[in-house]
């Protein structure tokens, strides 16, 4: 049970940390299906700190691996912010482009580094089973809980107040809504829209980071983040790009993700003759379920994925 | 005076819309490989320039013709799934949608034929259509979302794609070799399930891979062109494509018409899985934890390609051509995912493509404005 | 100190091709309101862009108060004391009033927002000016009045003493427009300084003290409008005399095409019926015409009526044969034509050639389709040439030019040659000329009669009174979904007629 806890707060943490990250990008409106992406340079960027700076003290391990997952995560999503802002291309296709080209230069890098280090090491993994122990803030019995979760915990509040209490929030979701108003009280949609896209690129970083250290303690690089981004974008749907709606979205799409993890755990679902594959496939179920539901009447930023060309007459 | 005229041809030949497309293309092959050979450089100075030959020489890696036709054969019987995945997304495209849940309707057509064909020795024809109606269905149900639910036809596509993927692991784990994660040999266990060679196999020095699916996945990019191109439904999904409010309007069934889309996009890419498996030169593997490639690689052929179908042969003989290339780089210094990357990065720079032609369109006014 | 607020000198700007301006210099005084007219396309916009921070002129100067100043942003703008409220209204539609206010001018504490004294503010404003407003309400859930007055509370709000006034009257109701008047008329007396952009000579005539015309991006000149009359405006707008009067021979109404009866649509945004228990009939040979402020049911009714939104009650009728259930492809066949209110949303695939939308309704016919599904490309492009001549449709390349780069009028010809030649028994015309030029107005009323006089029953909808006092037999008034009133247009005046369409009265249908 304890455990069911742990892995359902952990994944719940990733979700809300990466729709949050959405749906920064989707109130200043740009469309960013590239957070899988995302999510693997970020977590490429803080598995490097973790196994380069090994020997860290705890609590500087933590910010050093965050700021590491940042940097690359926001470096990462310039790639949208150019294509989208500056040079109109399609978001959906920018989106796909960043994420199969995120996986395979995490996989050509990583395979890279382990070969130069020991060449028989053909590998795309990262171990950090020391290190990971760093963000664990207080253990009891066999619910451990994370300095993430702590993280995502003050990011949903800052999140929150960034946007609904304070000038720059009012003026990205005004980006979002209706370019042409923002552009005519002379707020600057390009700096607004790259803001939202750098912040996504921020929150999806982390999410990664925390997503790889979530139950294991090594990561192949090769196998991405198994749809978390797109799921994250379900959960954002589902919360009405609303921070606070969000957050309970993501608790309960957290949940079906930890029964995969530890249903054997449990008497009554291991009892039960289903095939472990059918805990696997549940996120995915879940989420189209809620998205057919949802969708129909969803309140998505009018101006989300059209390019804004100020010179248009 | 004849120089004159000359230079005007040429630019009129740059003035044709096609003849941009193409360049464009190019611009977006030449940035990825280049992009690519730094990425080589940065890991390794001294065999970047050999591992990006190698990736491009492909078959031609093997000095004697015989063997390199044979290969050549082998990317060949690539290429035809990969090209029906292309004509898959590129004709969901031009409706208006975005099929990345072509992935999962190659998965579900690669489970339905193998399970058609292991458990039950059907002949290849009834598993070839098994796995075009799978797809179908698969597409039909994205389709249905959007039209019904107006549900995000990329979210929904990758939740199905992860659907399928599970779906066919597990079912095809009732088919696979106990010994392996990979399910059996078609020309051990089910030899009626092999697509026919009608005599191509002795045309690339006795490749068995090589079937009727290349002749057949060309064919069918010519019917998809017809299609979109020639006829009344063509003319009526790109409506509804480019303004469904208009189509809708003008009494056109626009709900239809987008799962209509959708199913078809799906037949075809269930089609390609059909045509890799049921060729033998790959087997399932009932462990895989990763949505399989040819769906994404088909994004990139279909925007290199310039989302014609015609054009789709080439770009996805192209994609596939450095895919394979991408097996002979040099394990000791770099890994196959080189070309991977470089497909990525062909993608990222499609998504410019409009962007290169305005440039150029810029260009050439300015060139006649000057005169 | 000069007598000039504004000063804009031999303003040139030229977009790809064309000349939106040429040379155009327009002087604004102190306190005085200022008209700018022009026909659509004359460069009344393009030059307040300028003057907004919008667009850079290639040529001329701007003076503020006797300096030349540069304004290269709507910032700019702002700093210099002009506001804008513009004809499609720059206001977030989730946002409450307030918020759109003082967006961009948030006043903060601590780095949070702080509206206190921002809505102190703005109440004053709204006293002092009778602008009245609900500051917490959301934008969408107000009326366009209301709307309106929160984008001149935007420009007050900014202390802006230079207020420019987009074509303000053409979303307001008769007697919204008198109450618009005097809150114009009240700033100028308060010293603010005006330019009333607009092409209806009678407003111009009733609050402005002078007026500069534009014609063709060119200067035409400007004048006292006290020494001036409607007629010398509109001769030197058009450039020639035109004569306001459409004329037609008396009605002779047939059968009964058209009969509605109890009709009632379900509204998208509300719970209430957006059309409400309406029945009308529409014979063969008149032109009916629903009349009303824009949002009343109009489009609802329309939709309703053309198959793109089903009825939620009641039944239609065509040629005495029950459509009420039958798709929007059989209304097309059994007789309905219908140019649409949006044509960029409706009317046209604006990404398909011309020839393409022309057999848009019409691509499965026999004579465009043969039996194997396969399109007849050169009966497509014979049909399209003879309707682009006979219509006078023109476009850079004929028949395959892409029917976005066509101008607006054009697009609506191509519509309504389209409509027309189907050869319909009902001829469905929403604001057909809303957006073209003069010329083109005449033109479309023109094939309007004559598609009457052809025996044709027409159902038109506007929201132009001229039009509505002009062009139809018969008149319905709609009013919050329901109708509200039917007069024949030579017993109704305009302003009794803006009653009904205010809903100030109802009178029961005869």
């Amino acid at each position: 049970m304890a455990l069911l806890l742990q892995y359902t707060l952990i994944y719940a943490s990733v979700l809300l940390l990466v729709a949050l990250g959405g749906c920064f990008s989707e109130h200043s409106g740009v469309i960013n299906l590239g957070l899988e992406g995302i999510m693997v340079m970020g977590a490429l960027g803080g598995a490097l700190v973790m196994k380069s700076m090994a020997d860290l003290p705890a609590l500087l391990m933590i910010v050093a691996v965050v700021f590491g997952s940042v940097l690359f995560g926001v470096v990462y999503s310039l790639l949208l912010a150019v294509a989208a802002i500056h040079l109109k291309a399609d978001q959906t296709l920018v989106g796909t482009a960043m994420n199969l080209l995120g996986t395979a230069a995490a996989t050509v890098f990583v395979k890279a580094l382990n070969m130069a280090e020991d060449a028989s090491n053909v590998s795309s993994s990262i171990q950090y089973i020391e290190q990971k122990k760093a963000f664990s803030l207080l253990k009891i019995g066999n619910f451990e809980l994370s300095w993430f979760m702590v993280l995502a915990v003050a990011l949903l509040v800052i999140s929150h107040v960034v946007l609904y209490h304070t000038k720059f929030g009012l003026r990205l979701m005004a980006c979002g809504e209706h370019p042409q108003a923002a552009d005519s009280v002379g707020i600057n949609v390009y700096k607004m829209r790259y803001a939202g896209v750098l912040i996504s690129g921020m929150l999806g970083g982390i999410g990664g980071i925390v997503y790889i250290t979530a139950g294991v303690s090594e990561w192949k690089f090769e196998n991405g983040v198994a749809g978390f981004g797109f799921l994250a974008l379900a959960v954002m749907i589902f919360g009405q790009w609303k921070p606070g709606l969000i957050a309970m979205a993501a608790v309960l799409f957290g949940l079906f993700r930890a029964l995969s993890n530890v249903y054997s755990g449990f008497d009554v679902l291991a009892a039960l003759p289903l095939p472990s594959t059918l805990y696997n496939m549940f996120p995915y179920m879940i989420s189209l379920l809620v998205l057919a539901v949802f969708s129909g009447n969803s309140r998505a930023p009018k101006a989300e994925g059209i390019p804004y060309d100020k010179g248009k007459r | 005076m004849n120089r004159e005229n000359e230079k005007k041809s040429f630019e009129r030949l740059l003035n044709r819309e096609g003849v941009q497309s193409l360049i464009a293309s190019f611009i977006c092959i030449i940035l990825g490989l280049l992009v690519g050979y730094i990425v080589l450089l940065c890991i390794n100075p001294a065999g970047a320039g050999k591992a990006i030959a190698s990736i491009l020489k492909n078959f031609m890696y093997f000095p004697r013709p015989a063997v390199a036709l044979e290969y050549f054969g082998s990317t060949l019987a690539k290429t035809a799934p990969l090209l029906m995945c292309t004509l898959s997304i590129l004709f969901a495209y031009k409706v208006g949608l975005f099929n990345i849940g072509a992935s999962g309707q190659y998965a579900v057509g690669a489970g339905l034929s193998l399970y058609l064909a292991l458990a039950f020795q059907m002949p290849w024809f009834v598993c070839l259509a098994a796995a075009v109606v799978g797809g179908g269905i698969l597409g039909g149900i994205a389709g249905a979302l959007k039209a019904y639910l107006n549900v995000n036809e990329v979210i929904a596509g990758i939740m199905l794609n992860w659907i399928s993927l599970y779906s066919v692991n597990m079912l095809l784990t009732k088919v696979k070799e106990s010994s392996t994660t990979y399910t059996g040999a078609l020309r051990t266990n089910s030899p009626g399930a092999l697509l026919p060679s009608m005599g191509l196999s002795s045309l690339f020095s006795g490749n068995r891979y090589v079937t009727i699916a290349i002749p057949l996945s060309v064919l069918i990019a010519v019917w998809v062109w017809v299609v979109m191109e020639k006829t009344k439904l063509g003319y009526e999904l790109k409506a509804t494509g480019l303004n469904k409010n208009a189509a809708k309007y003008a009494g056109m069934k626009e709900k239809r018409n987008m799962i209509l889309t959708m199913v078809i996009s799906g037949c075809l890419s269930g089609m390609g899985a059909a045509f890799l498996y049921l060729s033998g030169i790959e087997q399932w593997s009932c462990a895989q934890t990763a949505v399989p490639a040819m769906g994404f690689n088909g994004i990139a052929a279909a925007f290199l390609g310039m989302l014609h179908p015609i054009g789709g042969i080439f770009s996805a003989y192209f994609i596939q051509h450095i895919t394979s290339g991408g097996s002979y780089i040099d394990k000791m210094i770099y890994c196959s995912q080189i070309s991977d990357l470089i497909s990525a990065i062909i993608i990222y720079f499609c998504s410019f493509v409009l962007f290169f032609k305005v440039c150029m369109k810029r260009q050439l006014r300015k060139k006649k404005g000057g005169q | 100190m000069g007598e000039f607020a504004i000063e804009m000198l031999h303003i040139t700007k030229r977009f790809a091709g064309i000349v939106a301006n040429d040379d155009i210099t327009l002087q604004l005084k102190k306190g005085e309101i200022h008209a700018l007219l022009g026909e659509n396309g004359a460069g009344k916009s393009t030059l307040m862009s300028v003057l907004f921070g919008l667009y850079q002129p290639e040529e001329g100067k701007i003076y503020k108060d006797g300096k030349e100043v540069e304004i290269r942003n709507p910032n700019d703008a702002n700093d210099l004391g002009i506001g804008m409220v513009h004809q499609h209204f720059k206001l977030v539609e989730c946002f409450s009033v307030l918020d759109n206010i003082i967006l961009g001018m948030e006043t903060t504490k601590g780095g949070l927002l702080k509206k206190d004294d921002a809505r102190k503010k703005v109440m004053e404003l709204s006293k002092r000016y009778h602008l009245q407003v609900e500051p917490d309400a959301l934008i969408e859930d107000i009326t366009v009045g209301m709307q309106q007055r929160t984008e001149i509370l935007k420009m007050l709000y900014r202390d802006n003493e230079i207020l420019i006034f987009d074509e303000p009257t053409a979303v307001l109701a008769v007697q919204e427009i008198a109450e618009l008047m005097q809150i114009m008329k009240g700033l100028a007396a308060e010293g603010k300084s005006i330019l009333f952009i607009s092409h209806k000579l009678n407003e111009i005539m009733e609050v402005a003290d002078r007026c500069t015309i534009l014609r063709k991006g060119k200067y035409v000149g400007t004048v006292d409008i006290k020494d001036t009359t409607p007629e010398k405006l509109s001769a030197m707008m058009v450039g020639r005399d035109v004569s306001f009067k459409v004329n037609k021979k008396p009605a002779k109404p047939g059968r009964v095409v058209l009969d509605v009866s109890h009709m009632s649509v379900a509204s998208n945004r509300h719970k209430k019926d957006a059309v409400h228990d309406v029945s009308f009939q529409v014979k063969s040979g008149e032109i009916v015409c629903v009349a009303g402020i824009d949002g009343n049911g109009q489009t609802e009714l329309i939709y309703g009526l053309s198959g793109l939104e089903p009825l939620s009650n009641g039944t239609i009728s065509l040629n005495g044969q029950d459509v009420t259930r039958e798709s929007i492809r059989r209304r097309s066949i059994l007789g309905t034509s219908h140019i649409p209110e949006d044509r960029h949303k409706h009317g046209l695939v604006l990404d398909y050639s011309l020839e393409n939308n022309i057999v848009l309704e019409r691509y499965f016919e026999p004579e465009f389709t043969d039996q194997f599904g396969l399109l007849k490309r050169k009966e497509i492009r014979e049909y399209a040439q003879r309707l682009i001549e006979e219509y006078d449709v023109r476009s850079g390349q004929g028949a395959i030019s892409v029917t976005r780069s066509m101008s607006g009028g054009n697009q609506q010809k191509a519509i309504i040659a389209r409509e027309i030649d189907k050869n319909p028994d009902l001829l469905i015309a929403v604001q057909p000329t809303r957006g073209v030029d003069v010329g083109a107005i005449e033109f479309i009323h023109k094939q309007l009669i004559a598609q009457r006089d052809a025996g044709k029953a027409v159902l038109l909808v506007s929201l132009e009174l001229d039009e509505v006092m002009d062009v139809p037999d018969r008149i319905l008034v709609m009013y919050e979904g329901e109708l509200v009133g039917e007069f024949k247009p030579e017993e109704i005046t305009i302003e009794e007629l803006g009653l009904y369409m205010t809903g100030a009265k109802r009178r029961e249908q005869t």
